[in-house]
């Protein structure tokens, strides 16, 4: 017999071992945000009601133009090939316009995003505008975060059902109207209103209605966060504009760890005790579902809801607010090694406070100062640049174009006088809305 | 061993690969994306059923849509014709003068003509409809057998010394040869050469003129301003339809070249032969 600790051990392992395993897919977890209520409520619901006010009302701005162009505000003609913006008109060739403004709007976004990080993504972005708007519908009809979850978990009942079918009909016609303003800004509006309820206009407008309906509802009621996680790129080029002078949506550890929910008795115990209570506030108002206590993650949309729900958690239990806050990494470093003595240590809230409870001095606060340097002032600069570019010249434009071709083929014409016969195009444009005399 | 794919911070899985200490999470994809990716494979597939597309030895799957592109032109091209059948119609009831007095029916004769031009015309007259030597400018004043439209027409139905087709524009210029003496070629030559440019040798030009008279002035006229009948041409412009100057005319005199334009009705039909007769007028030397 064989001593069995003669026997070699071999560091083999099954390719397919069961701990390598992990699915292909997941199905996506259902998100039940929780209605928040604070100052950036408070401004998103006013984003929301320009936003939107700005999308649907403005193709019935009516702007008088004379007898010879038509008479609404805001107009792409793409037929007759002329965009209309107020007291402006652009021609074809006068197309670098549209581009100076696409420019504008690109280094706007890195001026944003280098200074207040993704503003663009938590207040303006259509798509969070929109989500934002299926939700105040969804909360309406079928409550709030808890009865939603319940409701989500019970067997299909008739009220269940009707509940069900009124949201999805009111999100419906949310997107109807969403993908219906859209046509409006390639047409007269009220003209093609009618036409639309007629059943007369063009079959391309049909289609983008329903093209548009049939996004609208699907992202904003059916996929929301999985539209900014899994299908916007601008997530992912963030990284490259934020610094660690951006503002971003931080929870401040340095005050809130160790987080306890039952602080007292820890206190007695006399451990260490930060000012998060652990209630979750922060995860159930989340529209992304997720949880800004595990640092700043590729999913956040900086909507500041979270702010909004600790603040108020922390004005009930007589705490200042702020332990979920706008704060740029750099100073949240600064207070991280104030907390930590300097990495030393886990985060002692002690550290952070004198006895009388109040935060120590030297303590980083933010102030406007921070977020602009050089960075953000040549971000500022090439913007302003571009633009007082586009205003100078649309302000000295030529509004009279004369093109004189000459005949290429025959390039001239010899006539039986032995004189030369030359042939031109004249091509003369007259970009004011009127006629002109002669002279003019 | 294994677990050294695992990523500690987050638990998933690792790729393995690493870039600078940068390891790439190996996340599980979402539901819907996959679902996504399946439906467009589904797709892909059912486009292939639906249209032509698996080869087969000698052709491939005609699809069960029975999509041509060649029934589209076919249908396009059908459309296009009922289109234009109402101009059609109009040009083939009127005369080419009345289609070039109506602003409408003139557009589109010109433009179909200038379509019809450019497939059969330009070989001989040039692309610029600018000719070249022994084939007319059709751009400029001055012509052989009439710029009217009517004679424009005529001249495209018919042709030129076209032997196929009866009523063809006839005329011969004799080869002078053997007619005058070398020196009456040579005093002829000068006198024309002299209606229109400045000359050298004036001794040659009375002697040329009576020369002229005796034999030329029968087609060229008295003042051999041509005759749009006989398409004589007119010797005293400045248009050479077989080069200028004494010793081109000289050659022309000797042995004449007498081009021939083929007579297009029978090819093109009547209705296209208008819309050229139109197109041609406008070049510019329409009369």
């Amino acid at each position: 017999m064989l001593d069995q600790t003669q026997v070699e051990r071999l560091e083999a392992e099954a390719v397919n071992s069961a701990k390598l395993r992990q699915p292909l897919y997941v199905a996506r977890k259902k998100i039940f945000p929780k209605r928040a209520s604070g100052r950036f409520r408070q401004f998103k619901w006013l984003v929301m009601a320009i936003t939107l006010g700005i999308y649907y009302l403005t193709p019935w701005l009516r702007w008088d133009r004379g007898a010879f162009a038509p008479d609404q505000a805001v107009l792409l003609d793409l037929a007759n090939r002329r965009f209309y913006f107020f007291f402006v008109e652009i021609w074809p060739q006068e197309f670098y316009y549209v581009a100076g403004l696409l420019m504008m709007a690109g280094v706007g976004l890195f001026l944003i995003t280098s200074t207040v990080g993704r503003a663009w993504c938590g207040y303006t972005c259509p798509q969070t505008v929109w989500v934002d708007l299926f939700l105040v519908v969804e909360r309406a009809i079928e409550g709030d975060r808890n009865a939603r979850i319940k409701l989500d978990a019970a067997p299909w009942t008739a009220r269940k059902l009707f509940l069900r079918v009124s949201k999805h009909a009111v999100w419906l016609v949310i997107a109807v109207a969403t993908g219906g303003a859209w046509i409006f800004y390639f047409a007269d509006a009220p003209k093609l209103l009618g036409e639309v309820a007629t059943g007369t206009a063009a079959p391309v407008a049909y289609v983008t209605i329903a093209v548009l309906t049939g996004t609208t509802y699907v992202f904003g009621g059916l996929m929301r966060e999985q539209v900014c996680t899994y299908m916007c790129p601008w997530p992912r080029i963030q990284a490259a504009m934020l610094d660690e002078n951006s503002l971003t949506v931080t929870y401040n550890d340095w005050r809130g760890e160790p987080r306890s929910r039952h602080a007292k008795k820890a206190t007695a115990a006399g451990q260490p005790v930060g000012d998060c209570v652990d209630c979750n506030a922060c995860v159930a108002v989340c529209p992304m579902g997720i949880d800004i206590r595990d640092g700043q993650q590729l999913e956040c949309i900086t909507c500041a809801l979270c702010i909004d729900a600790c603040d108020s958690v922390m004005d009930k239990l007589g705490r200042e607010r702020g332990l979920i806050s706008y704060a740029t990494l750099a100073d949240y470093n600064a207070n991280m090694a104030v907390a930590t003595s300097g990495g030393a240590s886990p985060v002692n809230p002690a550290l952070v406070r004198t006895a009388s409870g109040s935060f120590v001095d030297g303590l980083a606060h933010f102030h406007l100062g921070k977020i602009f340097r050089l960075r953000t002032y040549i971000y500022l600069g090439a913007w302003s640049a571009i633009g007082l570019v586009l205003v100078y010249s649309l302000l000295t434009r030529e509004r009279l174009e004369l093109n004189v071709l000459h005949d290429r083929n025959p390039q001239f014409v010899t006539l039986s006088d032995g004189s030369i016969r030359n042939g031109y195009t004249v091509k003369l444009l007259n970009m004011i809305d009127d006629t002109r005399a002669e002279d003019d | 061993m294994s677990n050294e794919h695992i990523d500690e911070i987050s638990g998933v899985m690792t790729t393995g690969h690493e870039w600078d200490g940068i390891k790439e999470l190996n996340n599980p994809l979402p539901r819907w994306w996959v679902i996504t990716f399946y439906v467009t494979i589904a797709w892909a597939l059912a486009y292939t059923i639906a249209y032509p597309a698996w080869p087969m030895l000698s052709s491939a799957t005609n699809g069960v849509l029975s999509f041509s592109s060649r029934n589209d032109v076919k249908n396009e091209l059908a459309a296009a014709e009922a289109a234009k059948a109402k101009y059609v119609a109009a040009i083939q009831s009127k005369s080419v003068s009345e289609i070039a007095g109506d602003d409408a029916l003139r557009e589109f004769a010109v433009a179909a003509g200038g379509a019809a031009f450019k497939v059969n015309c330009v070989q001989c007259h040039g692309s610029g409809a600018l000719g070249s030597k022994g084939f007319p400018n059709l751009n400029d004043d001055d012509w052989l057998w009439g710029g009217k439209t009517e004679q424009i027409h005529q001249t495209i139905t018919h042709g030129i010394r076209f032997a196929a087709d009866a009523d063809t524009r006839q005329s011969e210029m004799t080869a002078f040869v053997d007619v005058l003496k070398p020196e009456q070629i040579a005093q002829v030559s000068a006198y024309v050469a002299s209606l229109s440019g400045p000359m050298h040798d004036k001794s040659l030009i009375e002697p040329g003129a009576k020369v002229f008279a005796d034999n030329c002035a029968a087609c060229h006229g008295e003042n051999a301003k041509g005759n749009r009948e006989l398409g004589a041409p007119d010797l005293t412009d400045a248009i050479w339809l077989y080069g200028s100057g004494e010793a081109a005319i000289a050659a022309q005199v000797r042995a004449p070249k007498n081009g021939v334009m083929p007579a297009w009705v029978g090819r093109l039909g009547e209705t296209t032969v208008k819309e050229l007769a139109v197109y041609v007028h406008s070049l510019g030397g329409g009369e």
